[in-house]
């Protein structure tokens, strides 16, 4: 059935660091790589050497940008994916039970031998994280890489979602976000993590960390360029053979004064 | 919202077609033989042409008969177990009137309690979306295809009468529904800023999008081709689907011939215009989604 469990045991989601993310998308390339030859349906693309490409993605990352009233403008990557809502609405509106929500972990799945492929989870997904798949007629979506995580022919370090591995800047981090101890918990109650349209009533489990306030010179300095007093000349009068050499050329007919 | 033509084709087709069993259940107009066949067949028709059509925009059709199943959560499982159960129930009832020539008043009343029921469970599969503010308003959609179903079933089965009245509450209902809906993105509060989480920073917009190509989100939620005509065009469906009819029904004509013709008429002009403003229904219709594009 469709509806959706009271409570889970475990919260596991993802927490995204838009502070560090430098917009890479090499998240996104892996997450492709992994769930293409993986769990499910492959994720196609269509037209993809043509003059109309597109395909199916389980995480994108956008760029926007931000102008305070005062100031620089501040750009800011942000990577999107399914965000494992815990009032999940793309589970309730399945008319044939396809996508559920696990008890034991909270992870939104799809069982694509039961999807019609009817859209009507995408429609109701605020995010954007759904996505039918157009060579196989199915809806896809993020796993959260079920697949790898419990996955025990994988070493330990690659027991996590492919994108949260690749991540070069360490912008992404996977864990259970029900327990308050784990290290997810406490970098989200650290850094003020927040939801994404918390107004849409959907209780997402995954968590986006702002950007933290940039550093800035102490208003007291007007020097702005901080290396420039270690850069001036230590001395300006040369002396021995190259102040010498100096001193003889400058005497040659055009030698300058 | 992309709209699709076959989901237009269903929610125009189907909402006739149920609004005119809802008629022939209450015995309006108490048919029997070959003329109540007729009916029946127009209406089964409809209904039943509308359901199939819908089927064409699944990525597997064949699977179809699994929706019956999440009744208690869905509203898509509810419309497919409600339409059904009107189709049969109805079918019962047309085989008493059609072949022994006898009306089975519950079975008819049952029958189109159920018929009105699909009409508002299909509107409910819109209505229930907060991703889309324009649909999401309880009880001005359902409303909607609820009068507009009734008053082209009125039309269908041959009663002027409430089909005067029916069309001018749906065309009242169709004026508050886009007074409303154009306001109801702005109310739902939901904005880049919302959805980024970055608004209190300063103000938020687009930069750079994922990738350069479209997407399966961007053809379905972002669909904007069209919306400069909207307002022409909402003039027109209005015309065709409430106004025009309505002059058709109150033409002081003589004869049964003349009265007839323009009787179909004005079911034909009413069908044009369901289906425009319906096409308007789906085509106005923005998705959060088209935000984090920075698009509406």
């Amino acid at each position: 059935m469709t509806d959706l469990p009271h409570t889970t045991s475990r919260k596991m989601g993802l927490v995204i660091d838009l502070d560090t993310c430098v917009g890479c998308h090499a998240c996104v390339i892996s997450c492709k790589g992994w769930n293409t030859e993986n769990y499910g349906a492959p994720l196609s693309d269509q037209d993809a050497y043509g003059a109309d490409p597109s395909g199916t993605f389980l995480n994108r990352v956008h760029s926007y940008e931000v102008q305070p009233e005062q100031g620089h403008a501040q750009l800011i990557h942000f990577p999107k994916s399914c965000l494992h809502c815990e009032d999940a609405p793309c589970v309730t509106v399945c008319p044939t039970g396809a996508s559920y929500k696990r008890v034991e972990d909270g992870i939104v799945l799809v069982n694509e031998e039961d999807c019609i492929g009817c859209g009507l989870c995408a429609w109701s997904c605020p995010y954007g994280a759904r996505e039918l798949d157009l060579a196989a007629g199915v809806m896809k979506k993020c796993t959260l890489c079920v697949d790898r995580i419990y996955n025990e022919n994988l070493p330990e370090e690659d027991r996590q979602p492919a994108c949260v591995r690749t991540c070069p800047a360490g912008a992404r981090h996977f864990g259970d976000l029900g327990d308050p101890g784990s290290d997810v918990s406490q970098l989200v109650a650290a850094r003020g993590g927040m939801d994404l349209m918390p107004e849409m009533g959907t209780k997402p489990v995954n968590k986006y960390l702002p950007p933290r306030p940039k550093d800035t010179l102490s208003q007291t300095h007007e020097q702005i360029d901080v290396l420039a007093p270690f850069l001036a000349p230590v001395a300006e009068d040369t002396g021995g053979f190259l102040g010498w050499l100096d001193r003889a050329l400058d005497k040659l007919p055009g030698g300058s004064n | 919202m992309h709209p699709a033509p076959s989901v237009i084709v269903f929610t125009t087709l189907s909402g006739l077609g149920f609004g005119l069993l809802f008629f022939l259940g209450l015995g309006m107009p108490e048919v029997t033989g070959m003329v109540a066949f007729v009916f029946y067949l127009i209406a089964y028709a409809l209904a039943v042409g509308g359901l199939l059509a819908s089927t064409f925009h699944l990525g597997h059709p064949e699977r179809a008969w699994k929706a019956f199943s999440q009744w208690r959560s869905s509203w898509l499982s509810r419309e497919g177990c409600c339409a059904v159960a009107a189709l049969l129930t109805m079918g019962v009832y047309a085989t008493g009137a059609v072949f022994l020539q006898s009306h089975w008043t519950l079975v008819g009343a049952l029958g189109a309690a159920l018929s009105l029921g699909t009409v508002f469970t299909t509107s409910m599969i819109y209505a229930q979306l907060k991703t889309v503010p324009r649909w999401n308003m309880v009880p001005l959609t359902p409303a909607l295809f609820l009068t507009l179903s009734l008053a082209g079933g009125a039309l269908l089965a041959g009663q002027e009468g409430q089909a005067m009245g029916l069309l001018t509450l749906a065309g009242l209902t169709l004026l508050a529904y886009w007074h409303q809906g154009d306001r109801a993105f702005a109310l739902s509060g939901t904005s880049l800023a919302t959805a980024t989480g970055l608004g209190a920073r300063g103000d938020v917009r687009a930069f750079e999008p994922p990738h350069t190509g479209t997407n399966y989100l961007l053809r379905e939620f972002a669909y904007v081709v069209g919306r400069k005509h909207a307002t022409r065009l909402r003039v027109i469906g209005f015309a065709l689907a409430i106004a025009l009819p309505l002059l058709c029904l109150l033409l002081p004509v003589q004869g049964l011939m003349a009265k007839h013709l323009l009787a179909a008429l004005a079911v034909v002009l009413h069908i044009a215009g369901v289906a425009c403003t319906r096409w308007l229904f789906f085509a106005e219709a923005e998705h959060v989604v088209g935000l984090y594009y920075g698009k509406r």
